[in-house]
């Protein structure tokens, strides 16, 4: 805007710099050609998969580079803020010199505009120039809008105007891109993304965040009664469906169910369909085999319950479970534990891998323990989102379109219709101004030529 | 008659009406001109039919959804779109040479959808993450937008030909419209384009945090939407603030265009959410 300006001092330079659109242009099509980089190289994997992939050179450049996460990178970041600043500095430039325009005390009229103006057509017509004033009076008001007439040494003209509020609309625009920005930095800084697998039947009160390892605490608990999956005919997954309540000190406050597409809110935290497992059930029939005896035993238990088993073996209390479990450094898969309490002795700890029954011959006891049989149940995988400034966003989204159609779609336009009286015959002049719809006020100018002459 | 068969047939009309359009174009000739004109005319209708035709088709099978969920229907709306929009600039502006140069793209559109062996013509059931009110909304509002970046991209094609040949122009070339009108209509398309697209990137915000929690995930499909955004908001800033007309204008025009077709089918290469563009799909 100001290229050409002189600017005094640094500040002034400063805001010359900022308000140039050439910085736009350049701004813009940095950030189109970075932008390529993070759908070329995936991002936010594991460091190894890189190493593999682009080898160690490459791997550290990009990794000083924040190729691997660069729409988080400083750089990414800066040139966003650039833009922002450019966008807000151009604006108020803009339209502290325009705001006169748009809404001037009065408006003052050219003429000697419009008599120049290059959308402009002239003819000479027979008779007064008093004779077509209502002619060019009800043109006007039926295709354009009341005009206003002033008188002129030779005769009138009489000028109407349209839409110089449409004027507004690239700041409305630019306002939206600053909505969406405020927006989303409003939403990395206060609010959150996490995710939480919960078992039918579990109850959990915290989250784990996404990026990093750490939980966040909920101020409330929230619980799966139930998650279903429903099949097209083909076995296509048709509805993933879980139905969740919230608890407050311990009391029901909402139940409800979710699907993928339409999730939970409470207290301003959403909790949508994301995924879902098969964890074990809470029960499991445990197989007992005497050494003595060779007899096998079926028993049913829970976690938590002691059984007393036959033969006078002592009693055994399943007292643990877990996913993935670790054994002497090897992980075994899903395992429980328990403890089995000798006749006599010293109690010794017992771990079940599900998937290996015969895991607790090795002991060589007197009593073999297995896991004969397990109930597994779902669990339902939620995303959990909280973000105070999505209304921002999305009020810059409304912005946008709404701007969007007003500055591409609506003109200022202005009509200059003169009659005027020249060697005894009446000078016509039609003239329209409209700086961005050039094509549209030429024809509008030729219509009512047109009907002048009719 | 399946809906399969009869946008068969569309292909065939539109490559039907997109010859006629460069006949009458190349041999000057009025009769070709009118009949490309009733022709296309004829290919919307049945491509409107075919589309129809499909939607009800798809409730028949008991896994009701409109016809805009996987990459063969969204070609086929693509075409639609385009014709439609085509149509309408014809009627507008008068000119059928700009046919000549955009209706090819409905039919290449049509043509990839119902011939390519890697592309499903079947009607599929609708993943869960595709099941929303704003599947309609977010597909139909981004073609539309890659309609007019389509049509200005054939415009801008006849811009640079008139450009280059300047003012001893072929009689081929001199029937084009005038170069003022090409450049104006160009940027008319764009900016009509732009709205859509603007729409469709914000549909599939909105659409994307109810399902998945965040309007915005630099998932390579949204990140090269919002590149094609970039290209042709500097293209807008270039031509209305700095003054930029013709030539310049007419490459960003058709470097926007070739990111329209990365977003639509290139992305598509590499990993991301949006499977409706996926060949198996």
């Amino acid at each position: 805007m100001s290229d050409s300006r002189q600017s005094a001092g640094f500040s002034g330079a400063l805001t010359s710099f900022f308000s140039s659109v050439r910085l736009t242009v350049v701004l813009l099509l940095t950030l189109a050609v970075t932008s390529i980089i993070g759908t070329v190289i995936p991002q936010n994997q594991n460091p190894s998969l890189y190493v593999m992939n682009y080898g160690e050179f490459l791997y550290r450049l990009f990794s000083v580079l924040d190729f691997f996460d660069m729409y988080h990178s400083w750089w990414f970041q800066l040139l966003l803020i650039l833009l922002a600043v450019n966008i807000v500095v151009c604006s108020i430039e803009r339209l502290s010199k325009t705001w006169k325009i748009i809404f001037p005390d009065r408006v003052t009229i050219r003429p000697e505009r419009f008599r120049q103006a290059s959308e402009r057509l002239e003819a000479r017509l027979p008779g007064e120039p008093e004779g077509y004033r209502d002619k060019i009076q009800n043109l006007m008001s039926k295709n354009f809008g009341t005009g206003t007439l002033y008188s002129t040494d030779s005769g009138y003209y009489v000028w109407a105007e349209k839409g110089r509020w449409t004027r507004l609309g690239v700041y409305v625009v630019h306002l939206s891109v600053v909505c969406l920005l405020i927006g989303g930095l409003i939403g990395s800084i206060w609010g959150f993304d996490g995710y939480v697998n919960i078992p039918e039947g579990d109850t959990v009160n915290a989250i784990q965040l996404s990026g990093n390892n750490k939980k966040h605490a909920l101020d409330f608990e929230i619980r799966c009664d139930k998650f279903n999956i429903q099949f097209y005919d083909t076995g296509v997954p048709s509805e993933y469906r879980s139905t969740l309540t919230i608890l407050q000190n311990d009391k029901p406050v909402i139940t409800r169910d979710i699907i993928v597409n339409d999730p939970l809110q409470f207290n301003g935290i959403n909790f949508y369909q994301s995924s879902y497992s098969q964890v074990p059930g809470t029960g499991v029939v445990l197989s007992f085999v005497s050494k003595a005896t060779g007899m096998e035993y079926l028993e049913k238990a829970v976690v938590g319950q002691t059984l007393s088993i036959p033969e006078g073996l002592g009693t055994f209390t399943l007292t643990d479970f877990g996913m993935g479990f670790q054994f002497r450094g090897h992980d075994i898969g899903d395992a429980f534990v328990g403890a089995w309490k000798p006749a006599t002795g010293e109690p010794v700890e017992i771990v079940l891998p599900v998937k290996f029954p015969s895991f607790d011959k090795m002991r060589k006891g007197d009593i073999t323990i297995s896991i004969a049989e397990m109930q597994t149940r779902y669990a339902t995988g939620l995303q959990i989102t909280y973000d105070p400034g999505v209304w921002i966003v999305y009020s810059g989204f409304l912005l946008m379109i709404i701007g969007c159609i007003i500055t591409f779609f609506m003109f200022h336009q202005q009509i200059y219709i003169e009659a005027g009286i020249e060697k005894n015959q009446t000078a016509i002049i039609v003239s329209g101004v409209s700086k961005k719809n050039r094509l549209g006020i030429e024809n509008r100018v030729q219509r009512l030529m047109n009907a002048i002459n009719k | 008659m399946n809906s399969s068969l009869l946008l068969s047939i569309v292909t065939f009309v539109y490559g039907t009406a997109a010859f006629l359009y460069i006949a009458s174009w190349v041999f000057k000739k009025n009769t070709f001109g009118k009949t490309a004109t009733w022709t296309s005319l004829f290919g919307l209708v049945l491509n409107t039919a075919g589309i129809i035709l499909r939607w009800i088709e798809s409730y028949q099978l008991g896994i009701g959804h409109a016809p805009l969920s996987n990459l063969y229907e969204s070609l086929v709306f693509y075409a639609w779109s385009l014709i439609l929009l085509y149509l309408v600039v014809e009627k507008k502006y008068g000119s059928q040479i700009i046919g000549a140069f955009t209706t090819p793209i409905a039919f290449l559109s049509m043509a990839y959808a119902s011939l390519s062996p890697n592309i499903n013509d079947r009607i599929q059931p609708l993943l869960p993450a595709l099941k929303s009110n704003w599947l309609i909304a977010h597909v139909v509002t981004c073609f539309i937008g890659y309609a007019a970046f389509g049509i200005a991209f054939g415009i801008s094609i006849m811009y640079l030909l008139k450009d280059r040949a300047g003012d001893d122009a072929g009689p081929l070339i001199a029937r084009f419209p005038d170069i003022r009108i090409l450049d104006e209509l160009n940027h008319q398309m764009i900016m009509f384009g732009f709205l859509f697209l603007t729409g469709g990137i914000i549909t599939g915000s909105v659409w994307a945090n109810s399902a998945w929690g965040r309007y915005w995930g630099w998932d390579p499909k949204e990140t090269w939407s919002l590149i094609t955004w970039f290209i042709y908001a500097t293209m807008l800033h270039a031509r209305l603030m700095r003054g930029w007309r013709g030539k310049r204008i007419a490459f960003l025009s058709m470097t926007g265009f070739a990111a329209v077709l990365f977003t639509y089918l290139g992305v598509n290469l590499l990993p991301g959410l949006h499977s409706y563009g996926s060949m198996g799909q």
